[in-house]
């Protein structure tokens, strides 16, 4: 669903018969106009981003990233990340045993069910948190006389980003683990060992390299989330500002060197999760290779 | 076990089915069924006039339109140009493949907001590409082709990501058994590819469309959110909520989350389709 990067797992191969294959002419055409594509879409955005930030040169670019409300906005984006990783890791990590290793009705519609938080416009997805805890939500007036703020507060935008943030390590470890089977676990536990050391010793080692990539996107998406936060934190800088809300509020304010400048940031998270994106598919294939 | 003695499951030496699936099932109900059901239950109390009455406000329908459109022809763009990336990716070499294989998930990773402010200060006026596009008298940035413009960005990993594995796996010789019975390339590409990816280039479409139109980050900042000309449904929900219209953002939200279920069912369907098509051959 909407947001989701799937490891591919699929073999490929080019070689073509002349019969099978286009002319040299169209061949270079359709090459031509997709990397012109790609080119114009993907690739000047992103070295827009960095020309713009380093456009007022290094140390202007350092300031802005060193300056003290971009700092509490980068911690609160960390302390964010920090929440949801290990929440979503555990419930992936659930989910994904229940799923893959076992057959029961239903599992279609569960999956489904995961996959439901992609399918829902970031804003409503902040929205929903309002209308549970915000002043007139369903648990406003108890959260008021026990003194307690949820939203326009980082308790909201942990909530937030768990929501949008917690399919991922679901959603690579379910078709990672099926494919793998349970040949191995069923072998571990005839021997004797118990289900937490056969879960320890078998399973993890095997799903590292897929747990490892399912980390690293909720970490780019819950530096990342934009809406879903923005309605949930009532943009107080210094207080309830992550890195995403910060560049609004710098570009808004035609601070525009220092919005590129903490954008390239997270920019160069994204980078990162493509790389490791591309090593994860290449371990997982090596892998899946061996195991055959 | 309460759940292992439900008998839902088939038997398994494995343990840990019923800890598991009872966790899974507790926080997908918390944090997800529950959140979203008070969306709905909070415009339950609303009256069925007074529903309408904020559905239909000539601001919003307007905003329908504008969403609804521009999802529409960004997957639609997505899903020629997805398709010719994914062909040419699969199908032919050339330098750095590998680098732009990666790069086309970049729209998934990247952060809306940032997206956002880089499409625009692109295409504005005084924009390294707006600044060539206003001689052409097209303006880009504040217009529903800007709006456009962030779609397809956003979209542009799906039609690609669904249609390459189908190209990479399908067999060669259905198309050698065409070029020998006489067909032409074109001929065979209508007739014996076209057909065969046609499920997974729909399924990326639809998911291309469903995440353009729940899409804010990178919208907000480029359509210049003018009432009734640039302005998508989600940044309505969020002006109602910035006047404490709480009734008006919530039923706003309903209609959006009846969309996305419709969308989601179409989906599964499609998968399930395009699945069906793939291992029956």
């Amino acid at each position: 669903m909407a947001g989701n990067i799937k490891l591919r797992q699929g073999t490929r191969s080019t070689h073509h018969a002349a019969n099978t294959t286009e002319l040299p002419v169209i061949r270079w055409l359709l090459t031509l106009i997709a990397i012109g594509f790609l080119g114009v879409m993907l690739i000047m955005p992103l070295i827009a981003v960095f020309a713009k930030a380093l456009e007022g040169g290094i140390t202007l670019y350092l300031d802005a990233i060193v300056e003290p409300a971009a700092i509490a906005a980068i911690q609160l984006t960390l302390l964010t990340i920090a929440i949801a990783i290990p929440l979503n890791t555990v419930f992936g990590l659930a989910a994904a045993w229940a799923i893959a290793k076992f057959e029961f009705k239903g599992k279609n519609f569960l999956t489904t069910l995961i996959d439901l938080p992609f399918a829902v416009s970031p804003v409503v997805a902040g929205l929903i948190f309002v209308s549970l805890f915000g002043v007139r939500g369903m648990f406003g007036t108890w959260l008021i006389e026990h003194g307690l703020k949820v939203i326009f507060a980082p308790p909201g935008i942990i909530l937030a980003t768990i929501f949008v943030t917690f399919p991922f390590v679901a959603r690579e470890l379910i078709p990672l683990m099926h494919s793998l089977g349970t040949a191995e676990e069923e072998a571990a536990l005839t021997l004797g060992a118990s289900g937490w050391k056969t879960f320890w010793y078998i399973t993890l080692p095997n799903i590292k390299w897929g747990l490892m990539y399912g980390v690293i996107l909720t970490s780019a998406r819950a530096a990342g989330e934009f809406g879903a936060v923005s309605v949930v934190s009532g943009h107080i800088r210094g207080l309830t500002n992550t890195m995403p809300l910060h560049v609004e509020i710098l570009y808004n304010e035609y601070q525009f060197t220092a919005a590129f400048a903490v954008a390239s940031l997270l920019t160069l998270m994204a980078i990162v999760t493509l790389v490791v994106k591309n090593f994860v598919e290449w371990k997982v294939q090596q892998q899946l290779g061996q195991s055959e | 076990m309460p759940l292992s003695s439900l008998n839902i499951k088939k038997h398994s030496i494995l343990p840990g089915f019923g800890l598991t699936m009872g966790f899974t099932l507790m926080y997908v109900g918390l944090l997800v069924l529950l959140p979203l059901a008070t969306i709905f239950i909070q415009t339950a109390g609303v009256g069925w006039t007074h529903l309408w009455g904020i559905v239909t406000e000539p601001r919003l329908v307007a905003s329908y339109k504008l969403s609804f459109g521009a999802a529409f022809i960004a997957a639609s763009v997505n899903a020629i140009f997805g398709l010719l990336v994914a062909w040419v990716l699969v199908r032919y070499s050339f330098p750095g493949k590998r680098i732009i294989d990666g790069l086309v998930d970049l729209p998934f990773a990247l952060p809306t907001a940032v997206a956002g402010i880089t499409l625009t200060t692109m295409y504005a006026p005084n924009g390294f590409m707006g600044k060539y596009l206003a001689l052409l008298g097209i303006k880009v940035a504040y217009t529903p082709l800007g709006i456009v413009i962030a779609l397809i960005f956003i979209g542009l990993p799906f039609v690609v990501r669904m249609v390459q594995p189908v190209l990479e796996t399908m067999d060669h010789e259905v198309e050698e058994a065409a070029a020998s019975l006489g067909a032409g390339r074109l001929q065979t590409f209508c007739k014996v590819i076209f057909p065969e990816v046609l499920p997974a280039l729909l399924t990326g479409f639809a998911l291309a469309f469903a995440r353009a139109l729940g899409e804010y980050g990178s919208v907000v900042f480029i359509s210049g959110n003018m009432p009734m000309r640039t302005e998508i449904t989600p940044l309505l929900i969020m002006t109602k909520l910035e006047q404490y219209d709480f009734v008006g953002a919530n039923t706003i939200a309903a209609v959006m989350l009846i969309a996305s279920f419709v969308l989601l069912f179409l989906i599964n369907i499609l998968q399930w389709w395009s699945s069906k098509r793939h291992t029956s051959n």
